[in-house]
């Protein structure tokens, strides 16, 4: 029972249990697989997991492994810029709400129409620290490149009308995950997804193209649709995760900011509905940090209330006569008040209360910020035994409970500013008060 | 996995479920299922019917799967008399390939009757040189960046704003109603005494104009909101706080006060990008679902304050290692926006330029048919590709 336990939650493998027979665990597999199919790119820490997901929409259950974002390069870069593009795309991170966003893997594009070449670039990638993606549609280019990368467990990319028996032999043998590129033609993209199935290919990936201009509706309808057929047709020649591709915005758009706001706004449409990995052009962070938050927001898991623990926290170096902040237990208003308290290097006490997950403004109105809560809170904190003072600065939007606050627990209230981002200029304010007095 | 997957991979290959040694007490039970689990329910139910199907394995050929709605969204006129009309909603299905849309989504622009100097700088830049006249920033916005329609915000009325009376709203209506003839939404300030009655004064101003007055709330007199728009044949914006029960209630105490459908568009509120955009991503799709599926209460077009995009840090904040604002913002914006459009809403209340013209460019192919574009041939993308 353990064991099964442990089993569904997927912190085991089946292929640990040695009792079953073949047939028995086909069927445990068939009984644990998601509606569609999860698919590893890359190995151990170089991976990318795509798919597993459950439900049409997120509020029905939750969304299951974040969306890759891979970036592209191509074997036409010289040596220098080459590993100029790894190393931005490795160092890529934004910081959201305690979370490092960051991007997941390089797809390599044969540009070069080299065979060699194309093989080259990939061995050159073997050392960054990402997961790969061989793009060709030439199966002797993604041979050569197989010989080199092959034991990396990249995804192929791709599968077509006009190569698929030579492309699902290299994906046999090299026992890599395919793609399969059919753009804008659903049955025929059933077609060749059986084909790949008969030949026992289990892990596909599918690309039904990406129409970036008035195209896109036409995209749209694509991903939904294999979506719908995979989640609630079982039809077995969908379950599979889709690759998005806006970095098609560049084949037309050579503006570099224009091209990336529309690469972004392409993205997130896309991840918006059902793409399970997205390959991606542009890199300058403000195209990419909208992206990332995006994702970061569509996976939370619904059933979990965004919250941390209510209590003192404490920042920088403190004595008696440190200042006392006081913030909600909403994940996002906590992690953002605390982002700005460490990036401003403050001394400060910060009083959490507990608002059940709930915003500054949200748990004014819906009455989980009180004086009775926060008088409570300040007793059961024991910030009075660690400060002398007796003042207490909550938040701007809060500014209507003061009064209230100070009845209750006979603290000074001072009304924060409303953004905490301003919370460094307030002490210095605070101060230069302090000593004129 | 956790728990509720676990249970649902179970039920998913049950037929019955059979609990033992149970015993309940109670005067009155309420029982919510998981969405997932309801479905997993009926499956099980239709599961003998399917078996019967299996028997015979032949290769099925494609089909879209289109599913059938017995319900269907209201569709909204906005703009009478002088103003050219404009229609919200009216879908019959959730998605275009499943039936033609009939109407593109819509964007109105923000406008401010007073000139609004906490804009975001790139906002700013657009509109400086007409901030001191409603007028001349609405005709502006139509003009130059190809507004449908204009939203004259009544943030001066604000007590603690400038305090301007009903009247003075009401001379700032006129204004813009002679400056543009694209329909009207009228907002207030927020402040709940206030609202409602310099609501009431630009209704009456407006008269036959069919504006949509925004907002009724539950924490206002909304009685007196939907009395002026049924007095001056107006359409009231209902406004509920990502809550589909408030948004629910408060849309038939509406209809209780003798509107209909067709005079009411919801705003399910939109948090922002970052900012609990996934709790309006779920609330918005069950609102348009239920309305598919017939629930009389929700099946009005929907609205969103994509503008709380900017009230975002990632959208205004200077900070040189997160790039210039100039395109964060926009993006902002138009992913905020594009998300809500994505699960069904109808009209968009926004304030960028770039981001107003990269929504509607999405938006429009929502009213074309499936397959029916001229796409390029993007086979050789690989090597086309810089």
């Amino acid at each position: 029972m353990a064991f099964a336990t442990k089993l569904s939650d997927k912190e085991t493998d089946l292929e640990l249990c040695t009792q079953l027979a073949a047939d028995e665990m086909e069927k445990l597999e068939n009984l644990l697989a998601p509606a569609v199919r999860e698919i590893t790119i890359g190995k151990g820490e170089k991976a990318m997991i795509l798919g597993g997901d459950e439900v049409l929409y997120r509020y029905e259950l939750t969304y299951y492994n974040p969306t890759p974002l891979v970036i592209d390069v191509n074997d036409n870069m010289d040596e220098e810029a080459l590993n100029e593009r790894i190393k931005i795309i490795e160092a890529t991170e934004f910081e959201r709400t305690g979370e490092k966003l960051v991007l997941d893997g390089v797809a390599v594009r044969n540009v070069s129409g080299n065979k060699d070449k194309f093989a080259e670039t990939a061995l050159k990638l073997k050392s960054s620290k990402l997961p790969l993606v061989l793009c060709s549609l030439d199966p002797e280019a993604i041979k050569a490149a197989l010989e080199k990368v092959g034991s990396e467990k990249p995804l192929l990319y791709a599968a077509t009308e006009n190569n698929i028996e030579d492309m699902a032999s290299l994906a046999i043998e090299y026992d890599c995950p395919l793609t399969l590129f059919v753009p804008n033609d659903l049955e025929k993209m059933k077609e060749l997804s059986r084909i790949l199935r008969s030949k026992g290919i289990k892990d596909i990936v599918l690309d039904p193209g990406t129409y970036v201009d008035e195209g896109i509706g036409d995209t749209l309808d694509n991903f939904v649709m294999i979506r719908r057929l995979s989640i609630e047709e079982k039809d077995e020649d969908f379950r599979f995760p889709i690759l998005g591709i806006p970095a098609l915005t560049w084949l037309y758009e050579k503006d570099e900011v224009q091209g990336g706001i529309k690469e972004a706004t392409i993205a997130a449409t896309l991840m918006n509905k059902y793409a399970d990995m997205l390959i991606i052009h542009g890199t300058n962070i403000w195209e990419l940090i909208p992206v990332l938050t995006l994702r970061q927001s569509i996976f939370t898991d619904p059933r979990k209330p965004q919250m941390v623990d209510p209590g003192l926290y404490e920042f920088g170096e403190l004595d008696e006569n440190s200042p006392v902040l006081m913030t909600t237990n909403f994940a996002l208003t906590y992690y953002t008040v605390e982002g700005d308290l460490k990036s401003g290097k403050a001394n400060c006490y910060l009083l959490v209360l507990d608002t059940e997950g709930r915003a500054v403004d949200v748990s004014l109105a819906g009455g989980q910020q009180s004086g009775k809560s926060v008088a409570d809170l300040i007793k059961e904190s024991g910030i009075e035994d660690k400060v002398k003072t007796r003042t207490l600065i909550i938040p701007g939007l809060s500014a209507p409970l003061s009064g209230e606050i100070e009845d209750e627990s006979g603290w000074e209230v001072l009304v924060g500013p409303r953004d905490s981002s301003a919370v460094s200029d307030f002490f210095i304010k605070l101060k230069e008060k302090e000593n004129a007095k | 996995m956790d728990k509720m997957t676990q249970l649902l991979k179970l039920l998913e290959n049950t037929d019955t479920i059979e609990i033992n040694d149970f015993r309940m007490d109670f005067d009155e039970l309420e029982i919510q299922l998981m969405p997932a689990v309801q479905r997993m329910v009926q499956q099980v139910a239709q599961k003998q019917a399917v078996i019967a199907k299996e028997a015979t394995p032949t290769i099925e050929p494609f089909a879209p799967p289109v599913h059938d709605y017995p319900g269907e969204v209201a569709e909204v006129q906005l703009g009478a008399g002088t103003r050219k009309p404009v229609f919200l909603g009216g879908q019959k299905a959730l998605y275009r390939f499943e039936e033609a849309q009939p109407n593109a989504p819509v964007v109105t622009f923000d406008v401010f009757d007073i000139p609004m100097p906490g804009l975001p700088k790139p906002i700013r830049e657009h509109f400086e040189d007409v901030m001191e006249h409603p007028g001349e920033w609405a005709k502006k916005a139509v003009k130059d960046y190809g507004a449908n329609m204009i939203t004259i915000h009544l943030i001066g009325t604000g007590p603690k704003v400038m305090d301007k009376t009903p009247r003075q709203a009401a001379q700032d209506i006129e204004e813009v109603l002679q400056a543009v003839k694209v329909p009207l939404v009228i907002g207030g300030s927020g402040d709940p005494i206030k609202d409602p009655i310099v609501l009431e004064a630009a209704a009456a101003a407006a008269e036959g104009e069919r504006c949509l007055l925004a907002s009724a709330n539950l924490d206002l007199d909304y009685r007196k909101v939907a009395k002026a728009a049924i007095d001056y044949n107006h359409a009231v914006l209902s406004w509920a706080i990502t809550d589909i029960n408030m948004q629910k209630t408060l849309n038939k105490y509406l209809m209780k006060e003798g509107l209909t459908q067709k005079d009411i568009v919801m705003d399910p509120t939109t948090c922002a990008l970052g900012y609990g955009v996934e709790f309006s991503i779920d609330v918005i799709t069950r609102t348009r679902l239920a309305a598919l599926k017939g629930d009389k209460d929700l099946q009005m077009p929907m609205s969103s304050g994509t503008t709380n995009a900017w009230g975002s840090r990632e959208a205004w904040m200077k900070k040189d290692e997160w790039g210039p604002t100039a395109y964060r913002g926009p993006i902002w914006e138009i992913i905020t926006g594009l998300t809500m459009m994505l699960c069904g809403v109808d009209i968009f209340m926004m304030l960028h330029p770039s981001s107003v013209q990269m929504l509607k460019e999405i938006g429009n192919t929502f009213t074309r048919d499936y397959l029916t574009t001229d796409v390029p041939d993007i086979t050789n993308w690989i090597t086309e590709l810089e």
